[in-house]
Order: structure tokens, then sequence, then C-alpha cells
């Protein structure tokens, strides 16, 4: 069954439109402790239900040379959905962890030490920093997506599924009708999708 | 109506486009090419066999036993370097996936506007600005993506690479960004290897001489000795050659900043002004600060062995399909970096009765 989360209404109303539209697609949106992989993982399969209305792709900086960073610039097709500040932010910080990752420092010279004597051997038991750094951006892609990205109907998608590339924002069909989300793009309600 | 759905985890690397061959469920990756690989294992297991087998009984016992523990450590980590090189992603971008495609589409005819017909349309380039110099990135057809730098198309294995260095058949992969700091490990300590067998199958064969003379160590010997002998000489002698002007010549590349395909393209060579803006203009800092040699895995993995996210689950929404292929449990290895989402769908075998 469906459990609605006890958040903001706008994110409670948002839930619900995917739950009719999910029943009627006969999926069970299974909600549990794990509920932020359950809804990312749910809002990708919506992508095929049409839903999805388009995809916005923030493109990689390379004024500073090969280091991975992504544009700050705002993408005009977004002017509706979010705030400009919660997207630089976003992307601000997504740019501060990469600079981490990438950081050359004495930790990064002796790990590379020790995995040369022992014939990178040593990486079957112990994760390197840009490992550690990865999960702990992806672990903030996801935290934004649900706290800031899904209630929008914005979704983030983590930049090493696209080889680091592009930041993908996926923009999906503003269900709000009844709800307080700043939106005036194409509103379709889940009554629409239903089959 | 029930409708029993029981769709199979399909592996991100099943799914992949381009000229790569799998194993152990995609851990191994390598070029489809096989055949010098095997050649370059021979000539080095064989090679080191010989010596083990032949020279180290003599050695150690007249000259020292740290001579041959030293050559099967070095022998050791040559093979690991090898098999490192070999089996691991160079640093693989994935192609683009159709929306992106399309938009990058859009973006190039935005750009070009309107081409009369019968005129060819402008190549399709992006420029961009490094460190106050514009590079330009070009369009891959393949790949459908604007290559970042110094990323290029392997044809070999039909993927683009990122820092591609070149595709090397000896080790049977491309060198790219993922695996570069193995294969200059690889050569480096292979040079080391050879030039150490080298020098003992000399002193092996010079301390025989001296102690029976030259001819009668030949004839000393069992019948086959100086044929393994001279069989090690003549393989050290043609590695030597190639594979430490191949390490010098990587070592000239580190300190430039460069790659082995911008050094063959002259993309840096100083004409027309134009300088390599990845280097530091200081021999000491592209060393220290070379961004692939002292950094770890500094590029997105392909994720061979992860699932799909989109694949399968998808026809969890038409509920008439039947699949019959039986559902696999497989844990992701913990070598490569965590995907952010990865696969929790139990929903991919979805069994109920559901009127529509």
């Amino acid at each position: 069954m469906f459990e609605t989360k006890t958040s903001s209404s706008a994110f409670g109303n948002y839930n619900s439109m995917w739950m009719y539209t999910l029943k009627n697609v006969g999926l069970d949106f299974v909600r549990k402790g794990t509920s932020q992989h359950s809804r990312f993982h749910n809002l990708q399969e919506l992508r095929h239900s049409a839903s999805l209305t388009t995809k916005v792709f923030i493109q990689r900086d390379y004024s500073e040379g090969t280091i991975c960073r992504f544009q700050s610039k705002f993408p005009s097709e977004l002017d509706n959905r979010i705030e400009r500040s919660l997207l630089e932010e976003t992307v601000k910080t997504l740019n501060s962890y990469y600079v981490e990752a990438e950081k050359i420092g004495g930790q990064s010279y002796m790990e590379g030490c020790l995995a040369c004597a022992t014939a990178y051997f040593v990486f079957l038991c112990m994760e390197t920093r840009y490992e550690k750094v990865l999960k702990k951006i992806s672990g903030y892609i996801q935290e934004q997506n649900e706290k800031i990205y899904a209630p929008r109907g914005l979704l983030l998608t983590d930049p090493i599924e696209r080889g680091m590339r592009v930041l993908e924002i996926s923009v999906y069909e503003d269900h709000g009708c009844s709800s307080s989300s700043p939106s005036s793009s194409s509103v379709s309600s889940a009554c629409s999708t239903a089959r | 109506m029930s409708a029993v759905m029981i769709t199979r985890k399909v592996r991100k690397w099943e799914k992949l486009p381009g000229k790569n061959t799998f194993c152990c469920d995609g851990r191994v990756m390598m070029a489809r090419q096989k055949g010098v690989f095997y050649l370059t294992l021979f000539l080095i297991v064989g090679t080191c066999a010989l010596f083990f087998a032949f020279e180290c009984p003599y050695l150690a016992v007249h000259l020292s036993p740290a001579i041959p523990v030293f050559a099967a450590v070095l022998f050791l980590f040559v093979m690991a370097m090898l098999l490192r090189t070999s089996f691991s992603d160079p640093g693989v971008l994935p192609r683009a996936l159709p929306d992106e495609a399309t938009f990058i589409e859009m973006e190039i005819e935005a750009a070009n506007g309107n081409v009369p017909p019968g005129q060819r349309a402008p190549p399709r380039i992006r420029n961009v600005q490094i460190n106050n110099q514009i590079v330009k990135l070009k369009y891959c057809y393949t790949c459908k993506i604007f290559r970042p730098p110094r990323a290029s198309h392997c044809s070999i294995c039909d993927n683009c690479v990122d820092r591609f260095d070149h595709h090397c058949p000896w080790v049977g992969n491309c060198v790219g960004k993922r695996n570069y700091r193995y294969f200059y490990l690889f050569t480096l300590s292979l040079s080391l290897l050879t030039i150490y067998i080298f020098t003992f199958d000399i002193v092996h064969v010079a301390m025989r001489s001296v102690v029976s003379g030259f001819l009668n160590t030949l004839k000393e010997t069992p019948g086959t000795y100086p044929f393994y002998i001279c069989f090690i000489l003549l393989v050290c002698f043609f590695t030597l050659w190639s594979v430490v002007g191949l390490t010098g010549f990587h070592t000239y590349l580190i300190s430039l900043n460069q790659t082995t395909n911008e050094d063959i393209k002259g993309s840096w060579s100083g004409k027309n002004r134009v300088q390599n803006p990845y280097s530091h203009k200081n021999i000491i800092k592209n060393c220290c600060e070379h961004p692939v040699l002292c950094l770890q895995k500094t590029t997105a993995p392909l994720i061979p062995n992860e699932h799909t996210p989109d694949e399968a689950k998808a026809s969890a929404v038409s509920a008439a399909e039947k699949s019959h292929s039986p559902k696999e449990e497989q844990p992701p290895t913990a070598k490569l970096p965590p995907l952010a989402s990865p696969e929790t769908d139990a929903e991919t075998s979805i069994a109920k009765d559901k009127p529509h």
C-alpha cells in the first residue's frame, strides 16, 4: 500500500497524484524505510509512462581545465519550475565535491604509493578517497532530489551515469493543479494520464 | 487476468554498444582482437619461466638467493600491471541517450541556422576556453556527443575514450584515463625486468665461461641449455629496444602532460602558436601533478556490471507481457565506485492478478 509521507503538503499532493497514476499503470508503489530509493526509482520508471516532459542538460565548464566542473548558468527551461538560487547552490556544492575528490595532496600521494607498492591489490580491501567522495555525491544528489527537486517535478541524474559529461535534469509533467508549487507550465492532471 | 512477469536484471555491459568483449560478469573488459595480447603473455611468462628454470639455480647458488626472489617479485608486479591494464575500463564515455542526442542535435541546428539544400552543413564543433586558450571540441557521430577535451574515438573498440592515449594491441585494450597509470607502470616494470634478466643472463654465461671457457660452457651444459639461453637473450634484446624506448617516450609525454594521440597528431607542436593548455610549463610540476598518475581513478567508470536502471523494469508496465527467464541476483563488485541509484527493484519480478 502506498504510505503518504508526512512532509509538506505540496509534496503530499504530488505523491497522491503519483499514486493515482501508478495504480492505473498497475504498479505497486511500495514505500519502505528506503523511501529515497523507491521514489527515485519509481520516478525513473514513470519516465516511460509519458509523464516526462523534457530533459535539461547542464554542460561541463572547461574554463579551468579538465577538472570536473559544471556550468552555473541557469537554463531558461527551468525558469518556472525552480528558484535560481536553489539550482545554483546545488551545482556549486557538486563542483566543490568534485574539487575535493580530485584534489592532489598528501593523502592522495600516500594512497598512490601504497597502492603501487602492493601492485594495486590494496584496493581490494580499501576504497579510494575518490570513491568515497563519489558516494558522498550520490547521497547528496538523492537528498536534493528528495527535498527540493521531486516536489517540483524535477529529477537530477548523477553525472557519473552520463560519464561526467552533463548534469541531466528530467522535467516531469506538473501535477500541481491543487498544489502550491509555482508552476504555470503545461499542467496535466493525473486524470489525463489514466488508462 | 493474471500477469506473471519475471524479468531478468540486465547488466549494463550486456547492453553496451561498441566492440568490447566482457568476461567474469563484466569485471573484465577487453577489445575484440586478443591475439597479440596472448603473444605478450606467452613471451613474458615463457621467458621468465626459462629464466627461473635454467639460470636461477646456478645464480642462486653461486651469487645470491636474492636474485631469483627479486626476479619473482618483479615478474608478479609486471603480470599484475599487465592484467590490470588489459582488463580494466580505459575510461569509455557512455554514448548519449536518445534524449540527450536529440537535445544536442537541436542545439546544433539552432547554431547553424538554415543550410541551403545541396550545401554541406558546417562541421560540428564547439569552442571552449581552457586556461585562456580556445580548444575545439569535436562532435562524435557514433556516440552522438561532443567529445570532452582530450577524448578521442577509438575505431577498433568503437568507443569514445576519455584522455585517449592509444589503442595498444599488445595489451589488448585502449589506453585511456583510467588505465594509463597501469600501462605506464607495466612498461616501466617490464623494462626493469628485461634489463634484469638480460644482465643476469650475461652474468651467468660469463661466470661459466670464466670457470671453464666459453666453448666448454656450451658443451658442458645439457644439450638444450644454449638454445634456451639464446632464446632469452634474443627476446630480451628486442624487448629492451622496444619497451625501454616506449617507457622513455611515455616519460617524455608525462613531463609535457601530453597523450600519444596528441603527440602523433601534432596538436600542440607549436605551429600556429597553439600550445598545450594542460601543461604547467614546468617538468617537475607536470610529473607531480599528473592528472592520471597521481590521482585515483579520476573519471567515471562505465560500471559495466551494474544493472541498467531502465532496462527490463519498464516491461513491468505492460501487464500482458510474460517473460520466462529466471531472475538473477548478482551483488555488485566492491571494486568499482557505487552508482547513485543501486538497483533495488524487486518490482522487476512481479506476480499479480490484476484486472485491467
